[in-house]
């Protein structure tokens, strides 16, 4: 099963024709994704040649979505662009977008979350590496050979935390590893993800990777304490990240929360959940729950 | 993890006659809870007196105020001003909260006490902070003090507009004594603040029939400097009503989004390059995202999350050994040669580094060429590099990357297999090197 991308995924690449989005389009199809077109207006019925497959390019998302049946666009436009090329996709009825593009304004992705959302859309990031079902699809940049197909579920906000992660657990492997993005407004939350790794039935632990700033792991704590009934172990970076940059009350009573990792920690473990304080010591974590579990 | 110390509450009003110079805004630092990961962004915060100008062109009520950074400059700004407003006060410009207390808004009735309380002013330390300008700006017959804000509800992903019929104190103590003293109403970033939005802000914060149309022209002033600005927090306190039936911006603070910087070339203007530290600056300069600490083992990684991880297992070694994180520093995805040179070379000008520690998990970025960058980087830097280097690589190329390091066989170089490993050791030399 596996949670949001599957083998069956059909995927197109906005901004496919880029350095980027060739590099990463080269690198997606060698791992088993199943790419079947990219997007831009201005190279509409050219067919660019990938080692393994020729991807034809479209002119808008929905002459793709028409030719291909896509489910699955992954955004790697500049951040001028960015929020246009997401809202196209989401008229064009594409379920599941991810936002690579690092750097969009805040009041663009509020813009196009909220439009998606809307839509019914899901969308992960911006600003993030996208998700990975190891054997089965990868769409963004996570690189596919740290591990393969497993038990665990995966998520987290940072790029290079999580392969360090999916690294630690390749004994075990993953069904699905989700980075949602750091960036203020994000698509698919830690709650999402959570709440989707709960109903899979591949996954039996959840591994949560969260930061200091904000209050999403403590909202995420709270609906572990709800809603989760399978074991989740959690990693908070930033332990002793000096106190940071104070402001504005505004912010700070919309949330409630000092934003601190000992406070995340507190938060988490009230809900059940076992927080390793290294990434090493969060594995250990893991495996001993799974070990237990045979 | 930013370096920048806290500006707490701006609250700090002109109304000195009734409060006195103490009134200020809440001085517990809170780490902003729209500001994510360490890399992500750099919101900027601006000065009272940028928010001020903002607010000024974009049509937010505000009273005249003169930025001077003498005190020369500061009794012609009075000498301006005072013959229309009878009171002038003296405001420090630093992004921290409790500066009436610290003695840094003064009232000055003579263009000579104008001059006085700013030599007095500039060059004041508060909190950390060293005034380099004062603004004078018009006193105000104030009636009566409101609170308004605009700000990203990140939990929401949308907007919210606050505002309180009870400004002037410190907010965070309203919010959680009388919360219901507080109106939060959302703004869908659609549609934004139209007239009814406004209407509906400034019912639900219970203004009266004869002020709430003034604050409602207002909010939506606010909301084009929100917008247009592409700000992530805009907020007044206090918004004052005068004696004379005017709804003023007294005090504001605004933090805009340097994502947007590409479509807002003058906010660069903006930006205070003299409040980072000159490391950070060297490393801003350079496009590194670099914060200095107070510690020993200097650390490069690429990606933040695991940058501020690695601190974290460098900071628990080193209590086995008695030293500390050194620093932040994230060179990000792609580590060229030059990247690799530029990070080495900012931290080893640290005097308090004693050994650096190297952490790649390469994904897209290859060890291979981390490798290289770090024996090039070695070359460039020459007598210059004299710190010992502990080096992890793990991930995309990682085997060519470890090869290359072994082959080089600099002198100063130890390869590590582990994050924990090379913490340790880094952690052990940066000791032993005491």
């Amino acid at each position: 099963m596996a949670v949001f991308l599957t083998k069956g995924s059909k995927v197109i690449v906005q901004g496919m024709t880029g350095s980027e989005g060739t590099k990463h389009t080269t690198r997606m199809l060698a791992s088993g994704t199943d790419i079947v077109g990219g997007v831009n207006p201005r190279k509409a019925g050219e067919v660019v040649g990938f080692p393994g497959r020729d991807v034809p390019v479209y002119g808008t998302v929905a002459e793709a979505v028409a030719a291909t049946g896509a489910d699955v666009s992954v955004v790697f436009v500049p951040p001028p662009f960015t929020k246009d090329a997401v809202i196209e996709a989401a008229d064009a009825g594409v379920p599941l977008i991810v936002v690579i593009t690092e750097g969009v304004p805040v009041a663009d992705s509020a813009e196009f979350f909220t439009y998606a959302q809307a839509k019914g859309v899901r969308l992960i990031g911006p600003n993030c590496p996208g998700l990975i079902s190891p054997g089965q699809s990868n769409v963004g940049i996570i690189p596919a050979d740290i591990t393969g197909p497993g038990p665990i579920g995966l998520v987290s906000k940072s790029g290079t935390l999580t392969y360090q992660m999916m690294y630690e657990l390749s004994d075990y492997g993953f069904s699905t590893c989700i980075g949602i993005g750091g960036d203020p407004v994000i698509g698919t939350t830690h709650i999402d993800a959570l709440a989707a790794f709960e109903a899979d039935p591949d996954t039996e632990l959840i591994v949560m990777i969260g930061e200091i700033g904000g209050d999403a792991e403590e909202r995420a704590a709270a609906f572990i304490a709800e809603h989760v009934t399978k074991p989740v172990v959690g990693y908070v970076a930033g332990f002793t990240a000096p106190e940071g940059r104070t402001m504005g009350h505004a912010g700070a009573i919309v949330s409630g929360s000092s934003g601190t990792a000992a406070a995340k920690k507190v938060a988490l473990e009230a809900a059940g959940v076992k927080v390793g304080k290294t990434p090493s010591e969060t594995a250990a974590l893991a495996r001993a729950i799974l070990s237990a579990r045979g | 993890m930013r370096s920048a110390r806290g500006w707490g509450g701006w609250a700090e009003c002109l109304d000195v006659e009734k409060s006195g110079y103490d009134r200020r805004g809440a001085e517990r630092g809170l780490r902003r809870p729209d500001d994510g990961s360490p890399d992500e962004r750099t919101p900027v915060d601006l000065f009272e007196y940028q928010a001020r100008d903002l607010f000024a062109a974009h049509e937010v009520p505000v009273l005249p105020g003169i930025v001077a950074t003498t005190p020369a400059q500061a009794r012609a700004a009075a000498e301006e001003l005072l013959p229309d407003s009878g009171a002038v006060v003296v405001k420090a410009q630093v992004k921290t909260g409790g500066r009436g207390k610290a003695g840094g808004v003064r009232l000055a009735r003579t263009p000579d006490e104008a001059e006085q309380a700013a030599a007095a002013i500039l060059g004041m330390d508060i909190k950390g902070h060293t005034v380099h300008r004062v603004m004078i700006a018009a006193g105000a017959d104030i009636a009566k003090e409101y609170y308004v804000s605009l700000l990203l509800d990140r939990a929401e992903r949308r907007y919210l507009a606050m505002a309180s019929v009870e400004g002037g104190m410190e907010i965070e103590q309203l919010a959680v004594e009388r919360p219901e003293a507080l109106a939060r109403v959302p703004v869908d970033p659609r549609v934004g603040i139209d007239a009814a939005k406004a209407d509906e802000i400034v019912a639900a914060a219970g203004f009266d029939e004869a002020v709430g149309p003034r604050v409602a022209e207002v909010l939506a002033r606010l909301w084009d400097v929100y917008r247009a600005e592409d700000a992530t927090l805009v907020e007044v306190n206090p918004l004052v009503l005068t004696g004379d039936g005017r709804v003023v911006a007294l005090d504001g603070k605004v933090t805009l989004d340097d994502n947007a910087a590409f479509r807002h070339p003058d906010h660069e203007a903006l930006v205070d390059a003299s409040a980072a530290d000159p490391l950070e600056a060297r490393a801003k300069a350079k496009h590194l995202n670099y914060v200095k600490l107070d510690g020993q083992v200097g650390i490069i990684g690429n990606g933040a999350g695991l940058v501020m991880s690695t601190l974290d297992v460098v900071a628990y070694a080193g209590e086995r050994h008695g030293v500390k994180p050194a620093n932040f520093l994230d060179i990000g995805g792609g580590a060229s040669a030059q990247v690799m040179a530029d990070g080495l070379d900012i931290i080893l000008t640290d005097p308090q580094v004693r050994s650096v520690f190297v952490n790649v998990f390469g994904g897209i970025t290859a060890c291979d060429e981390v490798a290289r960058g770090i024996v090039a980087a070695l070359g460039i830097l020459g007598d210059e590099a004299s710190k010992p280097l502990v080096v992890r690589l793990d991930g995309n190329n990682v085997a060519e990357g470890r090869a290359i390091l072994a082959a080089a066989a600099h002198p100063l170089v130890t390869l590590a297999e582990t994050m924990d490993g090379g913490a340790d050791a880094a952690a052990a030399l940066a000791a032993t090197a005491a």
